[in-house]
């Protein structure tokens, strides 16, 4: 539990988590596990199984396809959540763009993470209405 | 395993660097070395015996008066949670029983393999940690692994000299120069986080004989192994024991890996189901501050709630651990996570400063691919021990030049060779989705057994045309083996099926990593691949 005040210090200034109580914060930093990227590593890879969900801390990742970049993240993002909802293998590279750090949470315990925390829930679904509403614009 | 040939004669410190100093019988006194180790654990003492075998002049130095490293201590109730078993379904000493025996370093000499299941008094497939510390005392004189002990490193500088950039090691015995440095030290310093009053409770490091809690109302903050192992030993002799952090209590049998408290330790939380008056708590601690003779402990529950107050006689920081680097972030060295590991690449070298590696329980700083969530098991010593076997060939070809010396592979080998691999390679078995045996389709090699790689290098770094395979699993109770084929620098997955016994040299798998090695495009009829001859 080193290091856990710390981060769930850095977990309080993250939208998706903007609700939630101390405690409750300390618990999300307890169930997710910090994890770090070198410039270029790939974090998501295309087509292979088991991938998790990640909350970005530090840094900025490309969503790659076909060698093109189609959306670049940044602190406060997340991806991964439709593979792992799914359970299907993602469709696309997620590249880190220079060193990052993120939170990463497992596929099979994102099912029971958002459950037991609608009000992040609420803001996932925020996030991905808008995300939605954008890529709508743009082809309309 | 693989074959590393030195090609290159080495250069500086050809010949043992520095005289001994009168009186000092010592190996390697301060001075110029090719390569330094730093620690005498499992890690060092693996890394130092592989780096000899492939011919590596190199100096092991250690704060410590003997091997050993943690098991010298630790685990606090004196047995381990690896477990080696003396009688396994294979024979002992042989490279598939190292799957059975998860506590034994790696030797090529018959003699000095699976040496831990015959120093085992037989009360228990878990060592008691004299065992554990004979075993590696035992590698290192057997093997003749050296070690300048109670040397202890104090800080890290660089230092640019007319033969290049070198590290200079400042130690309690001088200076030692390198061109590359292997830290080897154990995630080992004792952590305890800021939260009010916690100074209060002494560290697991600094927990007393159990018989001096007798009668005693204990809290124990953290609900990890090390608390757990806690409350387990103090089960006859507190009045109550009480555990507490912020999350649920994780349990190995249910997440299928290392992560969650082991089952040795899991009676404390029968008695906390059964209602037998042990109590774990999913709780952050607000404080503790002392009331009379003893402590008032306040959590707040994680599901929300008023705070609880209640009172205990002592508490104890179970509270982890975190790598003791010193002055190595000064120099670059960028760490993450709740233990400050390191940063790595896949082949163990800091991510943000070149030359400088890490072995042993550091090693997991290489977290890979993480697939479904499991992690390698490189945090403990049947993991770790093929990271740092791995890494001196890494070492040897990439500082000392030596080259690789794959093993030629009839087109007709291939299929029967990767079916051998899923069914009994320890380092797959171990080092799940984290190790994978590489057969490369190379364009001037032939098809060769490229030996091990770390996965997550195999399918990022590109190469030649080329099958990788691994053992899987799903955190979910499945194990399955798994085949990668990279064509033009991309790589496809091929999941094949788990198996009720874990046997994977079944005719269905025998067929299904035909059709993957027929795929690449290895034609087995004509013993030929992408047109090249091969065998």
């Amino acid at each position: 539990m080193a290091q856990v005040m710390e981060l769930t210090d850095e977990l309080a200034s993250l939208g998706l988590f903007a609700d939630l109580e101390r405690p409750q914060l300390e618990a999300v930093a307890h169930a997710f596990e910090e994890v770090w990227f070198g410039d270029g590593e790939r974090i998501l890879r295309e087509g292979l199984t088991g991938s998790g969900f990640y909350v970005i801390l530090e840094g900025e990742v490309a969503v790659r396809s076909g060698g093109h970049d189609t959306a670049v993240l940044g602190r406060g993002d997340f991806f991964g959540e439709v593979s792992a909802l799914l359970g299907e293998p993602p469709s696309a590279d997620v590249v880190a763009l220079r060193r990052m750090r993120c939170l990463h949470l497992a596929a099979s315990a994102l099912h029971d993470f958002l459950l037991s925390h609608p009000a992040v829930t609420y803001r996932m679904l925020l996030d991905q209405t808008r995300r939605l509403r954008t890529t709508t614009r743009a082809r309309g | 395993m693989m074959a590393v040939t030195v090609t290159r004669t080495r250069s500086a410190g050809s010949t043992r660097p520095g005289a001994a100093e009168a009186g000092d019988p010592r190996p390697f006194p301060p001075g110029e070395y090719p390569l330094v180790i730093v620690g005498s654990g499992p890690g060092g003492l693996q890394l130092s015996y592989s780096l000899r075998r492939a011919g590596i002049l190199h100096a092991v130095i250690s704060a410590d008066p003997g091997p050993g490293g943690m098991f010298r201590r630790w685990p606090f109730f004196q047995r381990l949670l690896s477990w080696t078993k003396p009688f396994a379904p294979a024979e002992r000493g042989s490279r598939a029983y190292e799957r059975f025996d998860w506590n034994s370093l790696l030797a090529q000499e018959d003699e000095n393999r699976a040496l831990m299941a015959g120093i085992m008094d037989g009360t228990s497939y878990f060592p008691s940690r004299p065992e554990m510390e004979r075993n590696l005392t035992e590698f290192a004189e057997r093997t003749g692994v050296e070690v300048r002990y109670g040397c202890s490193w104090e800080a890290t500088r660089r230092e640019s000299t007319p033969a290049g950039e070198r590290f200079v090691l400042q130690t309690s015995d001088g200076e030692y120069r390198c061109r590359v440095a292997v830290f080897a030290v154990g995630v080992a310093e004792p952590y305890v986080p800021p939260t009010p009053g916690l100074e209060l409770a002494p560290h697991y490091a600094a927990t007393r004989p159990a018989e001096t809690y007798a009668g005693k109302r204990i809290f124990i903050v953290g609900k990890q192994n090390s608390g757990f192992e806690l409350a387990n030993g103090l089960l006859p002799w507190a009045r109550s024991i009480t555990l507490a952090s912020p999350s649920p209590a994780k349990l190995s049998v249910v997440t299928h890996s290392l992560v969650g408290i082991r089952a040795r330790y899991l009676q404390p939380y029968e008695d906390h189901v059964l209602a037998g008056g042990v109590n774990v708590l999913a709780a952050s601690i607000e404080g503790i501050e002392r009331a009379g003779e003893g402590l008032r402990v306040t959590v707040r529950p994680s599901t929300g709630g008023e705070a609880v107050a209640f009172e205990v006689d002592e508490a104890i920081a179970a509270t982890g651990f975190v790598t003791p680097l010193r002055d190595l972030p000064d120099l670059g060295v960028a760490t993450y996570g709740s233990s400050r590991l390191p940063a790595q690449t896949p082949f163990w070298e800091s991510a943000t400063v070149p030359g400088i590696y890490f072995a042993g329980t550091i090693s997991q700083g290489a977290a890979g691919l993480k697939k479904h969530g499991q992690p390698a098991n490189s945090g403990a010593v049947h993991g770790a021990r093929y990271n740092a076997r791995l890494l001196a060939g890494h070492l040897a070809e990439k500082h000392f030049g030596a080259t690789r010396q794959g093993r030629r592979l009839a087109a007709a080998e291939v299929a029967p060779f990767l079916v051998e691999e899923i069914g009994r390679a320890p380092e797959l078995w171990h080092q799940r989705a984290y190790l994978a045996r590489v057969v490369s389709l190379d364009g001037t090699r032939g098809i060769v057994d490229d030996g091990f790689v770390p996965l997550a290098h195999f399918l990022d770094s590109g190469g030649p045309d080329a099958i990788a395979a691994t053992i899987e699993a799903n955190g979910e109770g499945a194990v399955y083996p798994v085949l990668y084929l990279r064509r033009d620098g991309v790589a496809r997955e091929f999941v094949l099926p788990d198996q009720p016994l874990n046997d994977f040299t079944t005719p269905t798998h025998r067929r299904e990593v035909a059709a993957v090695v027929s795929e690449a495009g290895i034609d087995v009829d004509r013993g030929e691949v992408l047109g090249l001859p091969v065998g």
